[in-house]
């Protein structure tokens, strides 16, 4: 045997070790990592498989339906008041929020609307349950990179204002609380003097943010320019909220939308950002939690009296036709493209919500991108899993 | 069969219909562009327009309104089963009389329809605030439709859960798998004939929300809001 025979057999013999090594069954070369379903950064139960050459991302799929409980479905055998339970639970963290563009639109079926004073508390609680949803985003993202302390902070501060909603709503996370035709019940005694107390915890929570995360030198490092999404890639991915005003499309419903709440009356601005990285995607949800925190000092100072319903029959039955409502909730655009024919149920209800569009980017932004950058990226993008699956 | 509903639109009373020029104009532009793919179009003034195109126009429409009418994002795909449920309100199963389920016929919505399944998407223009909902009429015998990730790259989660969930193909899909369900499911669970099992075996207690309560008439006459 020459030596040049000898070679090439040990070099085969030795990438046969190495095949060995890694799984045969998928065929490519460098490694598979499995990130999920239990992993902190996919709030919930999201599994990414990612390839990897080394530590660069040559592609990620994200593989869902654990959690997928068929509200679309259940929809068509629920009764329209019944179907506010059920939405709940599909953005577990605003949940009020998820009630509202489902009643608006059996309100603009029905030709009903609510009176002004449900309409200004509607859109208290609705931003009360973006601060209670994007407070958590805002600790959440230090843990991902390390810090820990800043979670904690969200934790208890989120807790005041879960406090409030509870008080009114007598639910913690699924308040129930939206009616067609207006809200289940009035303001308790004494609501508007706490909520301005909680108000100013809060800011000074985005204040403690600030100076904690935002100034901090290795977040800045981890964030800025990773996961950069041009404003029209994102626009065609269907990306919205605070992920695509981050990218600098002065984009929001509550300012350009349609009928239902009460933004308009108010003062206050919508935020963008030039980057569109990870680091602007959290530089802008912390300017809304503040600009949510003016929005409700507004409503507070003049919210109109008035009933909180308007006469609806006690058995609703929503006229035929077709109706597509979005507001902006916490994640970004959530609608509902509800079809009636008449009945106590809905015909076909689909849900558009703002995870599902916001996370079929990740192909391709974790496209190339290092295994560290996956998890501040994920995280930027603030998914809930429930939100995606339905 | 060609209706644009501004130039219908009557008012028995002789009030003046309201108008909205933004979305009349855009009917109008897309009647240019399209011609007789576009079949039907429907406007409710200052709420929402919805237009129905051919099937053979489905990939076009979509290019028309990306690069003639700036509706950069794209926000859902899904489809509509119009066949009534086989099984009658599943509400009311294993209550003490059921109502016995008489085959009702097949209505449309908006827009109207001749086939059983209907392709529903939406894109909207993010600088003048303006979204159009489209429908797409599927023959029974050929559920398969152009696929639009070429497009909006964003369609191409929508129409794997489409596909997995109605059974429509998607012709030229980059990854046309299952997206929810495990791979060898059987079946199309959002079909109409596609039974809620739970809701067969045990109805739901929520019933009592919506009968009359005892010794009391029926208020459904007192609709007045």
């Amino acid at each position: 045997m020459s030596d040049t025979a000898d070679t090439k057999q040990m070099a085969y013999i030795a990438a046969q070790a190495a095949d060995a090594r890694v799984n045969l069954e998928i065929e490519t070369e460098g490694m598979t990592l499995n990130i999920g379903p239990q992993h902190p950064a996919t709030h919930g139960t999201l599994r990414i498989v990612v390839r990897l050459d080394g530590e660069q991302v040559i592609s990620a799929e994200p593989l869902m339906g654990y959690m997928h409980r068929g509200y679309e479905k259940l929809t068509e055998v629920r009764t329209y008041p019944q179907v506010t339970t059920l939405v709940n639970r599909i953005d577990w963290l605003g949940s009020f929020a998820n009630e509202v563009p489902f009643i608006l639109a059996a309100e603009q079926l029905m030709e009903v609307e609510a009176p002004p004073r449900a309409q200004w508390i509607r859109t208290a609680l609705f931003e009360m349950s973006r601060i209670a949803n994007v407070v958590l985003f805002l600790g959440d993202m230090g843990v991902q990179l390390g810090a820990v302390t800043p979670v904690f902070f969200a934790f208890r501060d989120r807790e005041f204002i879960l406090n409030q909603i509870e008080a009114v709503t007598g639910g913690r996370f699924h308040p129930n609380f939206d009616r067609i035709g207006g809200l289940k019940d009035d303001l308790p005694k004494g609501w508007i003097d706490e909520t301005r107390g909680v108000l100013k915890r809060i800011r000074n929570f985005c204040d403690e943010i600030e100076t904690l995360v935002v100034g901090n030198e290795i977040f800045q490092s981890r964030t800025r320019n990773i996961g950069v999404i041009p404003a029209d890639i994102g626009l065609s991915y269907g990306l919205s909220g605070a992920n695509i005003r981050s990218s600098g499309v002065d984009w929001d419903i509550r300012r350009d939308g349609g009928a239902g709440l009460v933004h308009n009356e108010l003062d206050w601005k919508v935020w963008t950002h030039p980057d569109g990285d990870s680091f602007a995607r959290f530089w802008v949800r912390l300017q809304e939690v503040r600009e949510s925190c003016t929005m409700i000092e507004q409503i507070l100072d003049g919210i109109p009296s008035g009933p909180v319903m308007a006469k609806v029959p006690r058995i609703i039955k929503v006229p035929a036709g077709e109706a597509y409502v979005e507001t902006e909730n916490p994640l970004g655009v959530m609608g509902y493209y509800v079809i009636s024919k008449g009945d106590l149920t809905p015909f076909r209800v689909k849900i558009r919500s703002a995870s599902f569009n916001n996370v079929s980017i990740t192909p391709w932004l974790l496209k190339g991108v290092y295994v560290p950058d996956v998890i501040s990226i994920l995280a930027s993008l603030y998914f809930i899993l429930g939100d995606i699956d339905r | 069969m060609i209706q644009l509903s501004s130039l219908e639109e009557t008012n028995e009373e002789g009030e003046i219909p309201k108008r909205d020029d933004i979305r009349e104009d855009l009917i109008s532009k897309l009647k240019d562009d399209l011609g007789e793919s576009l079949v039907v179009t429907e406007i409710i003034a200052e709420v929402d327009v919805w237009a129905r195109v051919t099937k053979e126009a489905w990939l076009e429409t979509a290019q028309v309104l990306l690069n003639r009418h700036n509706m950069r994002y794209f926000n859902f795909l899904s489809a509509i089963d119009w066949l009534p449920s086989p099984f009658g309100r599943d509400m009311d199963a294993q209550v003490d009389q059921p109502e016995p389920v008489t085959p009702e016929e097949m209505t449309w919505g908006t827009t109207g329809g001749e086939t059983r399944f209907q392709l529903l998407a939406r894109v909207h223009d993010p600088e003048n605030h303006l979204g159009i909902s489209l429908k797409v009429d599927l023959e029974d015998t050929d559920l398969s439709i152009e696929s639009w990730s070429s497009i909006y790259p964003g369609a191409d989660w929508h129409e794997r859960e489409v596909s997995e969930m109605f059974g429509i193909t998607f012709l030229n899909h980059p990854n046309p798998v299952k997206l929810y369900l495990p791979g060898d499911f059987e079946g199309y669970p959002m079909r109409k004939d596609f039974a809620l099992l739970a809701r067969r075996i045990k109805p739901w207690p929520g019933i009592v929300d919506v009968e009359d309560m005892p010794g009391e008439e029926s208020e459904e006459d007192e609709v007045d809001a």
